[in-house]
């Protein structure tokens, strides 16, 4: 059990190759072929039950891919499923926050997770509380604490060790646009210091922050680039002209 | 890195000391986890009068002797039964025990004297209304205590003169007058062990997939030992602080006799804790939410009552019921308490139900163990 985690290998932050996953006859991601840059900040976009979920579960280790293979910061999520634990942030829709811990508590049991002890524990909490701006409420039980700060929270928790990728499922659900901004402000400050970032999100203005984008459809990508790029390929006036029109074929197609 | 630097990062630490500070804050429940060892106790204890006295009995005495009406007294002695007439047949025996109005029935045979001189097994028959199972226990332990302690009495020789009508051991000489309260504080340890081990711990991991936190934690590098390790640790805790709650208390309420070992008591109460912790990890492997742990919880802990002998003696139902007390830790547990806590038993004689006991820990946290792992995956 190492403290600071195991150095990343070199190479791109992800690499999926031919990755699949069914579930019985539902085919959920089918033949993914993706690579993400490391210090990008990457979307990955698509109507409910596209895939998007499942794509994260498979490359953070929560679930074994039915085929294919994917690297996740230069590991393979079959085979060293630990060492991307250790190099990785996980925030999923629910936050994971244990709303009877006080905010301090909850990062200092995940700083603890993560191997962190003592003062080199402590010092770290004082130093996310601050970048976080969450110390002022520092005393506070999760419980009692608005969507935004619950965010903020949970993104202190998931980067505690300094991951150098972040996985976020749909981190800003049920926030208020000021948080939504703030919070966007301190993804790009991850991002600047080299931290990779896929984010998963229906709100098309933070499709349009991403640097590329990735679009599902039932488990297949169909559009992948800058948002400029994915627009001009589906040739239509906006990234959210292109969620609507997908949506539509997705319907169609169930129907 | 040395191995004292990993053991000090283990992700075990943190887990142990969430769980605590939870358990803190959670005021209700831990007032719950410690409250409910006293109030059972005064319940159960005071309450509740399992022990059986004054069994309304009618006496049909054919042999009409001195040495009859002396085991009449002897049993009406023992203060379980209570004498409220004579009959003069069977007849009358029946319709009284059918019509409610006597419990028990002692019959002499005319030749209980005369087998009695010559030297014969003098019988002497004791009917008793087994509807209900405790006091039926109760009034046949005292027939058969009566009988063995009536033969040397009235004939001067140690034969026994009553054979039991009914064939049910009961084992009454730690607990000659049935003293309910005595007997049932190994229970009520038992039960309340398994009620905080089962339902508690069961429920507080299922918090955890319920809350998101379960997945959270699974793709943090903590391992599956310290998840579980740290999740359990702190009810194993409660668990002997609630055994001590009950010890201190009965001794100073009821006056329990502690004649055993308390080291061993404390050691034999291990095997128990881990093969209930085992089961709750269980159930919560099994089971989505709160309220399902709970209903799964309940419904494993309704047997753990009514067949365990925990409330009922065991010799006394039948035999699928006993089949299904053999396969529940709690009846072995009842059995090692009691024999430690109240005959002063040392580990020699109880070796085999804490031998099934440790068994039970052993299935019961490997099965668990891997349909945990399974699920958190």
């Amino acid at each position: 059990m190492t403290s600071l985690p195991q150095a990343p290998a070199p190479g791109p932050a992800v690499v999926t190759r031919r990755l699949r996953k069914t579930f019985g006859h539902l085919v959920a991601v089918e033949s993914l072929d993706l690579e993400i840059t490391r210090g990008e900040v990457f979307g990955l976009l698509g109507p409910n039950g596209s895939g998007k979920t499942t794509t994260i579960r498979m490359l953070t280790g929560l679930m074994q891919p039915t085929s294919g293979d994917a690297t996740v910061v230069g590991f393979d999520v079959r085979r060293d499923s630990e060492a991307i634990r250790r190099n990785i942030g996980y925030m999923s829709q629910k936050f994971g926050l244990y709303e009877d811990l006080t905010i301090v508590e909850n990062i200092r049991f995940y700083a603890g997770v993560y191997g962190l002890v003592g003062a080199e524990r402590e010092t770290r909490i004082v130093e996310l509380m601050n970048e976080l701006g969450l110390t002022e409420r520092a005393g506070q039980l999760a419980g009692t604490l608005s969507g935004g700060w619950k965010q903020r929270l949970a993104l202190a928790c998931a980067t505690a060790h300094r991951p150098a990728m972040v996985f976020l499922d749909e981190p800003t659900a049920g926030v208020d646009p000021a948080a939504r901004r703030r919070f966007w402000e301190i993804i790009y400050m991850l991002a600047s210091r080299g931290t990779t970032i896929l984010v998963t999100t229906h709100y098309m203005d933070e499709a349009e922050r991403c640097q590329r984008l990735g679009f599902l459809s039932r488990g297949h990508l169909i559009g992948l680039g800058t948002v400029q790029e994915v627009v001009e390929q589906f040739k239509l006036p906006s990234i959210e002209d292109v969620f609507i029109e997908l949506q539509r074929r997705d319907e169609g197609a169930a129907a | 890195m040395s191995l004292i630097d990993r053991l000090r990062r283990a992700s075990f630490w943190p887990m142990l000391r969430k769980e605590f500070i939870q358990m803190r804050r959670d005021r209700f429940t831990l007032a719950m986890l410690i409250g409910i060892p006293a109030i059972q106790l005064a319940l159960f204890g005071y309450a509740v009068q399992t022990e059986v006295r004054n069994v309304p009995t009618v006496v049909l005495d054919q042999s009409h002797t001195p040495q009859s009406r002396r085991l009449v007294d002897m049993m009406a002695n023992t203060r379980n039964f209570r004498i409220i007439g004579t009959v003069t047949n069977r007849e009358a025996v029946r319709n009284a025990i059918e019509r409610g109005e006597a419990a028990a029935a002692i019959i002499v045979p005319p030749e209980f004297a005369t087998d009695l001189k010559r030297g014969h097994t003098a019988q002497a028959q004791v009917i008793v209304d087994a509807a209900d199972p405790l006091s039926s226990a109760a009034a046949i332990s005292a027939a058969a205590l009566t009988g063995a302690r009536s033969g040397p009495e009235l004939t001067g020789r140690s034969t026994p003169v009553v054979a039991p009508a009914v064939d049910v051991r009961v084992r009454p000489w730690y607990n000659p007058e049935s003293r309910s309260s005595h007997y049932i504080v190994p229970g009520i340890i038992g039960i309340l062990l398994t009620m905080t081990m089962v339902s508690i711990t069961g429920a507080a991991i299922v918090r955890e997939r319920e809350r998101g936190t379960l997945e959270q934690l699974v793709v943090t590098p903590i391992g599956k030992t310290s998840l579980m390790l740290g999740k359990t640790i702190p009810f194993a805790l409660v668990g002997y602080l609630q055994v001590t709650v009950i010890l201190v208390l009965g001794k100073l309420l009821f006056d329990i006799p502690l004649r055993g070992n308390l080291v061993l008591l404390y050691l034999l109460i291990a095997p128990f804790v881990v093969a209930s912790l085992g089961t709750g990890l269980f159930i919560s492997a099994v089971t989505k939410t709160q309220v399902q742990a709970m209903q799964l919880s309940f419904f494993f802990i309704m047997p753990n009552i009514l067949l365990s002998g925990f409330m009922f003696p065991r010799a006394a139902m039948p035999e699928p019921a006993q089949w299904v007390g053999a396969a529940l830790p709690l009846t072995y547990f009842l059995t090692v308490m009691r024999g430690v806590l109240l005959k002063g038993v040392a580990m020699n004689d109880i070796w085999r139900d804490a031998l099934i006991l440790t068994g039970f820990a052993v299935v019961l946290v490997a099965m668990s163990v891997r349909k945990f792992s399974k699920t958190v995956e």
